[in-house]
């Protein structure tokens, strides 16, 4: 048998790549309806994010006293705030918000999380007994406890709502990835590694982390979800983005419920905007839990 | 068994010392300080001396070593002291609230377990049918829902039910009332918010159901009994439900631990005087010994759940037995 010469070999394998990856985006819309909608919304948000300035009509921050809590109309889709800001445009532009908490929190604290859970079960013994008494700790404070305590000591703003709502995702990620991880620590590729005099972080990084990723990624498309309904949740008490920073959360804090009854948009719009993104999430991220995980195909 | 539990406890204490430790600290970390809050414009007007006697009277003079240690005494002998900012005994301030928060909280469970283990069960049994996706859509939209906003909209579609019904729209009371004093009155405050919070935490305790089930219903003894021609109703409820359970117990379980001081939002929707608002206000106004008092609380309630739920193991799964 001839081996290929690497460089042919790895043309090969991009020629014979590209087709099959477009393949399993075609396989996986076609056997996850559902998670194929939730990409969709998704992305759908993320455009609105990514190009408020072009998409919308008015400035989030500009009030106008002459159109204070008008209803939806042709000047203003979904109506105006008690302020006359146009609530299309501050949805809009929350997106943009939404997306980097919860990106921002997701991914430093899933790449955070990631890390400690598989050195956690590598290193074993004291290490991991320690470790996961810390862990615990911190498990213990409800999200919003401990979010409320940091925007507490460290005030308030994007940076800080970031900080407040990843540290209670690390434990929660290092947890289940840990739990991956411990299985992986007794195969004999791992042992094989150690004979062969790799370093641990070499280990880590290159044999444990990768063997891990599936779990992991599902949990991230669960944490960007959760991040953004956390940010919400603290705009909504008055603790997460500032006005006139344009937040979902801060639209249903501020005139939501006392309009309520007579400018009930003010209340509806950004709570849809919310639930749709953390919609799409959920669904993208149940679809790639079950194309990823074999157990869980269809019989 | 026993040797277990006692295990189980003793593994606990750490868990409360760094949790004490942790809440401590963070609660110092926070700037202001309390004695300029009480005396009112931020302290800047106040005089040094008012400030220092406020200081001495709540014992914010002594080291924080000092602190931490009278802290932590309190806490082992259930002495949790005085609220920083009422200047009641912190247990009066929590016991004044608990019940309600209690309630809503029992009353969400119940909601949840009636919804989530009957609908994820089906959901398992037929998947990928209709049914399937529509149970699994309702509930990552129970999921994708900010809770407080489901109180919004919920207060709004009974102000306009009731409106269109009976002409005038109704309110939830604001005044709580035990359930043995007035059962109806108590209902009709807690029942909005507990099918609110119930709503969400189905939808979270459903998934898992559906999850669990999957993978049970994979498992080789389950074909074995199909293949020794038991009845599908007995192959489920009696084979494959008890070993589903398992991880959806944990997550309730755990879930009930977090709501008791998790209703901050919902209580802030609904207008509700429970602990979750009383945490709010604890952490704003820099009240160090209820803080640390409720989340002590939290604490506590989260760790001897996970071992209710461990020991609950036990009577679930037969083979599973602590030593």
């Amino acid at each position: 048998m001839v081996d290929l010469a690497p460089p042919f070999a790895a043309a090969v394998d991009d020629a014979a790549e590209t087709p099959r990856s477009r393949a399993g985006i075609v396989d996986f819309c076609r056997r996850q309806p559902l998670g194929t909608v939730g990409l969709v919304l998704v992305l759908v948000m993320a455009v609105a994010g990514l190009g408020a300035e072009w998409i919308a009509p008015y400035s989030p921050t500009s009030n106008d006293f002459a159109a204070m809590t008008e209803p939806p109309s042709w000047a203003h889709i979904m109506g105006t705030d008690q302020f006359g800001r146009d609530l299309f445009s501050r949805i809009v532009f929350g997106a943009r918000t939404a997306f980097i908490v919860g990106f921002s929190c997701a991914i430093v604290g899933g790449v955070t999380g990631l890390v400690l859970g598989v050195a956690s079960a590598y290193f074993g013994g004291r290490i991991d007994l320690v470790l996961q008494r810390v862990l615990d700790v911190v498990m213990a404070f409800p999200l919003i406890i401990m979010a409320l305590a940091v925007i507490a000591v460290f005030g308030g703003g994007v940076h800080n709502v970031i900080l407040a709502i990843t540290i209670p995702l690390i434990p929660r990620c290092a947890r289940v990835v840990r739990s991956s991880a411990l299985a992986i620590r007794e195969v004999p590729y791992i042992d094989a590694a150690r004979a062969c005099g790799f370093g641990h972080s070499r280990i880590i990084l290159r044999h444990m982390v990768p063997n891990v990723l599936a779990p992991f990624l599902i949990m991230l498309t669960a944490f960007v979800g959760q991040a953004i309904l956390a940010e919400a949740s603290l705009s909504y008490l008055g603790l997460g983005v500032q006005e006139p920073t344009a937040a979902w959360g801060l639209m249903l804090q501020g005139g939501a419920e006392e309009y309520a009854s007579t400018a009930p948009w003010i209340a509806i719009f950004p709570g849809v905007a919310i639930a749709l993104t953390v919609f799409g999430f959920s669904l993208f991220g149940d679809a790639l839990r079950d194309a990823l995980d074999p157990k869980l195909r269809e019989r | 068994m026993h040797r277990y539990i006692v295990n189980r406890v003793v593994l606990v204490i750490p868990t409360l010392v760094g949790a004490a430790a942790l809440v401590f600290l963070l609660m110092r970390l926070i700037p202001g300080d309390i004695c300029a809050i009480r005396l009112g414009s931020g302290g800047a007007m106040a005089d040094p001396r008012a400030i220092a006697i406020c200081h001495a009277e709540l014992g914010l003079d002594r080291s924080v070593i000092v602190q931490f240690l009278d802290f932590a005494w309190g806490f082992f002998r259930l002495d949790f002291g005085i609220s920083m900012w009422s200047g009641k005994p912190v247990a009066e301030e929590i016991a004044a609230r608990l019940p309600i928060s209690l309630e809503i909280a029992m009353m969400a469970t119940v909601i949840a377990i009636l919804i989530a283990i009957p609908l994820g069960t089906i959901s398992a049994l037929k998947q990928n049918s209709w049914i399937d996706h529509v149970v699994r859509t309702a509930a990552i939209a129970g999921i994708s829902m900010p809770s407080f906003w489901l109180g919004i909209v919920s207060i709004l579609v009974v102000l306009d039910v009731t409106h269109a019904l009976f002409g005038a729209p109704w309110m939830p009371p604001i005044d709580y009332v035990p359930f043995w004093q007035d059962p109806l009155r108590n209902l009709s405050m807690v029942i909005l918010p507990a099918l609110t919070v119930g709503y969400r935490y189905a939808a979270v305790s459903m998934r898992m159901t559906r999850s669990t089930m999957l993978e049970v219903l994979r498992e080789d003894y389950i074909r074995t009994a199909r293949a020794k021609g038991l009845v599908e109703k007995i192959v489920i409820n009696r084979h494959a439900l008890k070993n589903a359970l398992l991880p959806v117990v944990t997550l309730i379980g755990i879930e009930f631990a977090f709501l008791i001081s998790g209703l901050v939002v919902t209580e802030q929707v609904f207008n509700i005087n429970g602990v979750g608002r009383l945490f709010v206000l604890a952490v704003q106004n820099q009240d160090y010994t209820l803080t640390q008092a409720l989340v002590m609380l939290t604490v506590v309630t989260f760790v001897f759940v996970n071992l209710a739920v461990d020991l609950l193991y036990a009577w679930l799964d037969p083979r599973i037995r602590f030593g």
